[in-house]
């Protein structure tokens, strides 16, 4: 009964999300507030049915309700509580309640914490979050129902949950990322709602800079918890593998950053509206791209689910209707006329540019790489496929750019920039430290992991260096700036110390990046218990094997103890790590859990393989210099965009401003 | 160029964009174009060097150990359902003189050996792959998977799913491989 009843509610919510779509833009024509008023009502309705919808589906999932197909298909019994309700998520239909639900987070967000803006602007972004709703909602009922029952007879066990998805980083991963998919719907709405209404001043930009910065973090923390999920999972000890999937969540991460900025130039400054308003649409448009990619069977990849032409079709329909209709619109009523003021060519106006110009351009690099096989094969030119380096040559140049670019970006002022002497010898002493920082970090590394010093890792790490350096020493001459110390930290305001931490975040994430990349090491080697292999510094030697059971799979254990020597020191030993071979019992799967020894500056990995005669094994070993910073700064890129949304003027409620700030300071 | 008319580029990329989707996707649909035959980056190139453990003996095999005419590299494991399906017509294969080399992908080689013994061996050696190193260069998606291997030693075509009479006849006899 209780599927029944949530498949039931799901139902409902279709003709809710179609008179939520509908009246009230009704009433925004008629001027009526009361019709108005109702899209904040049906939003509170639709979250409520479609909460108790996907917790029907839970509670099935839960219980092992085998007489639901989906339960059948994606859980067993043997499964842990925790693993049941992530496999709620972990199939096609199931993760698209998952969205929906999303969705209607926002939209309920939205109509509860937006009561400082005008009431039409409210009600027409509510209204074209009800049509984005229609369109997934009909998706999921007419094409992909999560309640189906299996008619013919119930099954006493289930299939198994994919053991790739049995994990922790998985139960997290996809909700992260949806949130931040979906959230980038709100930017959209607002920019489709402004289009309407023909309204693009600093407001605009105001009151959608907050929703974006949070979805923008939640697609950053998504992305990296996927990366992060692959390098211990896979086994492989890979992060990134250029994977059509991971592109298509690659893209909207990096229109939003480029949205994220150049709102800020439309906010402070009221420049590049009608780039800012295509920004947003691009960013939205291209999650539901993503979607259409795993989901219409077009492209087959670790991350993609079961195909389904019929599928496929509806959503090619639904985003066509969705993009095309939205830049329609855009090119019938963006403003045409240069918004703003003039500014000179130094200046943060132009500085955001050359930060949207790169981004849009690493964009185009994604883009292509992905879509060009595709093309090539629908054009009957043959199939080619694109891989790991091209997407490494068109980013490593373009990524390090960025990174000396924003060295100097927070000094950089509105309008025009006056460069004092005393400014440009600070930059070169900067520069000069991070020059010899970098030797220093180069020659201990090559000291610690006894490689060669490589010119490559220390171009990276002085660019990395001169954007920590560089940005720290701005903070510092703004807290001296305002007098006293402590008084001081707390009149910067918070999207200033976001923009601190997101942008040190970055040269972390990239100082992490181009280590890993040069100075990782693997081997592949056979061992026998007391076996040992030496990579670089380190020596790894297989110490015992044992057996594991645990509720839903069988383990074979090692245990690898790992020695390091230094230069000119005695080998002395560092840990043991214990990685595994997992066979899933229900559906008969391999998997190796990897064992790992994390730490700032480098992971010990070592990933176990299969028997290869009694006694002997298998073994994959690697050393990963940094690797931990590319997660660590996309945690602070992520807490970076929190930050900012945090600042006070998000909050200031009815204080509706009619002109750009030109007033703020001038360093702000 | 009128100001307005830039403002329509982002509508003309986005339709071309999807008039490509909308034409992959009705092949798709019509049964015309299947994206499990994915092109393999390595059609037209030679198969990557490799050293693996022979599954049977305890001797290390090398490209140099690949046979001298065309053959078929079959991805293969003993957890691989559709592989058990596979398996006799692989076996009516061998029996027409047809080349075969097993690539026993991430298996036990416990459980390979005795699922040969038990369905019948139309290998003519077996590589074990247990890391799936051989699998990642060859750009394996999962198991079975087939290659086509011409007598230079270059592939020249690749199966992603079962290998059974339909595929045969209609994509690997018309690349006219000598067998």
């Amino acid at each position: 009964m209780i599927p029944e009843i949530g498949h039931f509610a799901l139902l409902l919510c279709l003709p809710l999300a179609l008179v939520m779509a509908i009246v009230p833009l009704i009433g925004v024509a008629a001027k009526n507030s009361v019709w108005m008023r109702f899209a904040s009502r049906l939003a509170v309705m639709q979250w409520l049915l479609l909460f108790f919808s996907f917790l029907a589906l839970s509670y099935s999932f839960y219980i092992d309700d085998f007489s639901v197909k989906l339960v059948t298909l994606h859980s067993n019994t043997a499964l842990p509580w925790y693993f049941k309700l992530s496999a709620v998520w972990g199939n096609h239909e199931g993760s698209l309640l998952l969205w929906v639900l999303i969705l209607a987070s926002w939209t309920l967000a939205v109509a509860v914490a937006s009561n400082s803006i005008p009431l039409a602007m409210k009600t027409r972004v509510l209204s074209v979050l009800a049509m984005i709703s229609v369109g997934f909602l009909a998706f999921i009922i007419f094409t992909s129902n999560p309640f189906e029952r299996s008619l013919l007879m119930t099954p006493s066990e289930g299939n198994d949950l994919n053991p790739l998805l049995q994990d922790i980083g998985l139960i997290i991963h996809p909700p992260m990322l949806y949130i931040g998919y979906v959230g980038f719907s709100v930017a959209f709405a607002f920019a489709i709602a402004a289009l309407l209404e023909g309204r693009f001043d600093a407001n605009w930009a105001r009151w959608t800079r907050p929703w974006t910065n949070v979805a923008w973090a939640f697609l950053t923390v998504g992305i990296a918890l996927g990366s992060w999920w692959a390098y211990y999972e896979l086994g492989w000890g890979g992060w990134w593998f250029w994977d059509p999937v991971e592109n298509a969540s690659l893209m909207p991460w990096l229109a939003g950053a480029a949205l994220v900025h150049s709102l800020s130039a439309t906010e402070k400054r009221g420049v590049f509206k009608s780039w800012t308003i295509l920004l947003a649409l691009l960013a939205f448009s291209l999650s539901l791209l993503g979607t259409f990619l795993v989901r219409s069977g077009i492209l087959v990849s670790v991350h993609a689910f079961a195909s389904d032409p019929e599928r496929g079709l509806f959503i090619l329909a639904f985003l066509f209707l969705v993009i095309g209709g939205s830049l329609l619109l855009y090119a019938l009523r963006a403003p045409v006329m240069k918004g703003g003021t003039a500014f000179a060519l130094i200046s943060r106006e132009n500085f955001l540019l050359i930060n949207n110009v790169l981004f849009s351009i690493s964009l185009t690099v994604v883009l292509l790489g992905t879509l060009f096989p595709l093309i090539s094969t629908a054009l009957d030119l043959g199939s080619y496929s694109v891989g790991a380096p091209y997407f490494n040559a068109m980013f490593a140049p373009l990524g390090l750019l960025t990174v000396f670019i924003m060295g100097f970006a927070p000094f950089i002022t509105w309008q025009k920039f006056k460069l004092f002497k005393h400014q440009s010898i600070q930059w070169a002493l900067c520069f000069l430290m991070a020059l010899l920082l970098s030797v220093l970090l180069i020659h201990t590394l090559s000291q610690q992991f006894s490689v060669n010093f490589n010119v490559f890792a220390f171009v990276v790490s002085s660019l990395c260096l001169w954007l920590i350096l560089n940005t720290l020493q701005h903070f510092f001459f703004r807290l001296k700036q305002g007098g006293r110390f402590f008084h001081s930290f707390s009149q910067l305001s918070l999207s200033y110390y976001g923009m601190v931490i997101a942008h040190i975040g970055l040269a972390v994430m990239v100082l992490g990046i181009g280590i890993t990349s040069i100075y990782e090491s693997q081997k592949d080697v056979r061992m026998a218990v007391n076996d040992s292999v030496s990579i670089n510094a380190y020596r790894y030697q297989l110490s015992g094997i044992s057996s594991v059971t645990a509720s839903n799979y069988d383990a074979t254990r090692a245990s690898v103890d790992v020695y390091h020597r230094a230069k000119g020191e005695s080998s002395r030993l560092i840990t043991t790590l214990y990685p595994e071979k997992r066979f899933y019992r229900a559906s008969r799967n391999m998997m190796t859990e990897a064992g790992i020894d994390a730490s700032l500056t480098r992971d010990l990995y070592v990933a176990l393989g299969e028997q290869l005669e009694p006694g002997v094994w298998a073994v994959r070993v690697h050393v990963k210099p940094f690797v931990r910073c590319i997660w660590l700064g996309a945690v602070f890129i992520a807490l970076g965009a929190i930050l900012a949304t945090f600042d006070k003027r998000y909050k200031r409620s009815n204080s509706v401003r009619s002109e750009p700030a030109l007033a703020s300071p001038p360093n702000h | 160029m009128s100001s307005r008319f830039k403002l329509f580029i982002p509508l003309i990329i986005f339709t071309v964009i999807a008039a490509v989707f909308f034409r992959l996707e009705s092949r798709i649909v019509s049964g015309e174009y299947d994206p499990s035959l994915l092109p393999s980056a390595l059609i037209g190139h030679p198969v990557p060097e490799f050293s693996l453990a022979s599954l049977s003996t305890n001797r290390q095999l090398t490209s140099s150990d690949l046979p001298k005419q065309a053959y078929i590299i079959n991805v293969w494991a003993s957890w691989c359902i559709s592989c058990r399906v596979e398996h006799s017509y692989l076996n009516a294969l061998s029996q027409k003189g047809i080349k075969i080399i097993g690539l026993n992908y991430k298996d036990r080689p416990v459980d390979a050996l005795q699922w040969l013994e038990r369905l019948g061996n139309p290998y003519l050696f077996n590589l074990s792959d247990i890391n799936g190193q051989l699998g990642l260069d060859l750009g394996v998606y999962g198991a079975p998977e087939n290659y086509i291997v011409g007598a230079d030693g270059i592939i020249r075509y690749r199966h992603v799913g079962i290998l059974d009479d339909k595929v045969w006849r209609d994509k690997i006899a018309p690349l006219g491989l000598l067998w």
